[in-house]
């Protein structure tokens, strides 16, 4: 059984525009899957679905199933609290919260009620060496988070999101403002960290797709044209329209 | 052609020159004249005669103690009244209430804000007072609580509509940001969207207090106008006079060029002071926290 079982899920939002249209697709746990395509095309819509971010949007109607294990997300009874802890999400800008470097990473453990000291003490650690932070920061975690580079602030959202040790990190393009080296950093972090979660990332480009990704989906408007593992997508598209966006025809 | 375009341009550039200079001028007129009308009361009343707790003019008693004391009692009560409700209402119509509800109660307090003083000061007379003196059991219903509820009242609508903007400003990835590390509602809005929106609650409060101490009318019209220096917390539920009453109910009597005319204007050098005071205050404030808004955005 996958972890993301989707059934023809269709998001409409109240200006009309209908954002995803009939998406069908399974997402394997402890993998990178990646969502591909031009802007517009329905892949900020998909991950915001996936941890109910979209409860925020302006979104008319919500149809179909997604199963993550035995829980339908769509369902309006489910606690999303507990789900986002479960599902977490990083941006495409860096957001550190207007706070100290630790207070950033702890703050999602404080909310779910976190007092220990020691117990945050060493989730902030855990979370930072995971995002590849903890060598560049160890000696300031109390001065401003607003201090850090945008690479680094990156970073720190990742730990964030890593703190609450969830079970599927959702990534929409999280490396489009940050330099190569930072770049270089998230994916390699991504890279070892799959063993333990699960990753759905929205790439910044194809390239990155191709060095991070174990399945791609490609979506187009609203539809996904093709699902297929990436050494398959990135060698043999079977879909004229997935071939002509990685050849840079279009997008 | 080209030279009447050059003519016009430089036309312009001139008048909006004059426009903005003027301003400036007559600010620095205002100020000369306040000066020149208020610091000889300085030579004619000793210092010391000045800051003493009597004020009763017909008999040369000119000390205004009570009457910063009466503004300080008025505008802090209002504050303590107009920051809390404002703050929450604030909070109410940009972060829960639905967007429907939001888009009428907005333009609905900013109609509040515009309703003149007097109109309210009435209300305070009518109705106000005769409520607090059979509930609150005083002797008179006209005291510096009643001018506190009213001017918390009329401060109320700035402080709302204000801090609002300044909600709304706070970029929604920042709610975003929080809801995705399972914040609740009310966790994002203390935790994370009213601290964002610091600086411009901040001003919302400095304006407040401005409009609060700046206020006459209503003032005058509900504290009762007793230039008492105040002796103990109770001094709130007692008749008071704030310093702007003062001028305005003895400017039109007093004889020009005499002491109490002097004296009259050096209240409002000090008046004047305060409001420096609180704007210079609230701009330190702003200007701090702005510059560390931008650097997190930037």
């Amino acid at each position: 059984m996958s972890l993301f079982e989707i059934y023809d899920l269709t998001v409409e939002y109240s200006d009309g525009t209908e954002s995803l249209q009939g998406v069908t697709m399974n997402i394997e746990a402890n993998e990178v899957t990646c969502l591909i395509g031009p802007a517009g095309g329905g892949k900020s819509t998909f991950l915001r679905v996936l941890n109910r971010l979209n409860d925020l949007a302006d979104v008319k109607k919500v149809s179909g199933k997604v199963m993550f294990k035995d829980m339908n997300l769509l369902d309006p009874k489910i606690d999303v609290i507990d789900l986002r802890r479960r599902i977490g999400m990083v941006f495409a800008r860096p957001l550190p919260l207007p706070l100290s470097l630790y207070e950033n990473v702890a703050y999602g453990l404080r909310t779910a009620g976190e007092r220990s000291k020691a117990k945050l003490d060493r989730a902030v650690e855990q979370a930072l060496r995971q995002a590849q932070l903890w060598d560049e920061v160890y000696d300031r975690l109390d001065a401003p988070a607003s201090r850090l580079s945008g690479g680094q602030q990156q970073r720190l959202c990742l730990a964030r999101t890593l703190s609450l040790e969830p079970e599927v990190v959702l990534l929409d393009e999280p490396t489009s403002a940050l330099d190569p080296i930072s770049t270089a950093k998230i994916e390699s972090s991504i890279l070892e960290l799959k063993e333990r979660y699960t990753f759905i990332v929205a790439p910044h480009s194809i390239q990155q797709a191709g060095r991070i990704a174990d399945h791609v989906a490609f979506f187009l408007q609203g539809e996904l044209v093709e699902y297929q593992p990436a050494s398959e997508i990135f060698t043999r598209p079977r879909d004229k329209r997935t071939e002509d966006y990685l050849q840079g025809r279009f997008g | 052609m080209i030279a009447r375009n050059r003519l016009t341009e430089i036309g312009v550039t001139r008048l909006i020159q004059l426009a903005g200079f003027s301003s400036i001028i007559f600010m620095g007129m205002i100020l000369y004249f306040l000066l020149t009308e208020g610091v000889p009361a300085l030579g004619e009343v000793s210092l010391r005669e000045l800051f003493s707790s009597r004020w009763y003019p017909i008999e040369g008693f000119y000390g205004i103690l009570p009457l910063i004391t009466g503004s300080l009692m008025v505008t802090i009560g209002a504050m303590l009244i107009a920051v809390p409700f404002g703050l929450c209402a604030a909070v109410y119509i940009s972060e829960v209430a639905p967007p429907r509800l939001a888009a009428v109660l907005k333009p609905l307090v900013e109609i509040l804000a515009g309703l003149p003083s007097v109109v309210l000061g009435f209300l305070g007379i009518v109705i106000l007072s005769p409520f607090l003196r059979r509930f609150l059991d005083l002797p008179t219903g006209l005291t510096a609580f009643t001018g506190s509820l009213l001017l918390g009242g009329i401060a109320i609508p700035t402080v709302i509509s204000i801090s609002e903007d300044a909600l709304n400003n706070v970029p929604r990835s920042y709610r975003e940001a929080a809801r995705a590390l399972g914040a609740t509602g009310w966790q994002t809005i203390w935790g994370v969207t009213v601290p964002a929106a610091r600086s411009g609650i901040l001003t919302a409060v400095m304006l407040g207090v401005g409009r609060a101490m700046g206020e006459t009318m209503a003032v005058m019209m509900v504290t009762g106008n007793a230039p008492v220096l105040p002796s103990s917390l109770g001094a709130l539920f007692e008749p008071a006079r704030t310093m702007t009453a003062t001028i305005a109910s003895e400017m039109g009597e007093v004889a020009t060029g005499s002491e109490h005319y002097h004296v009259l204007f050096f209240i409002g050098i000090v008046l004047f002071l305060f409001s420096l005071v609180v704007n210079l205050i609230a701009s330190r404030l702003v200007f701090r926290s702005k510059g560390r808004a931008e650097r997190v955005l930037s």
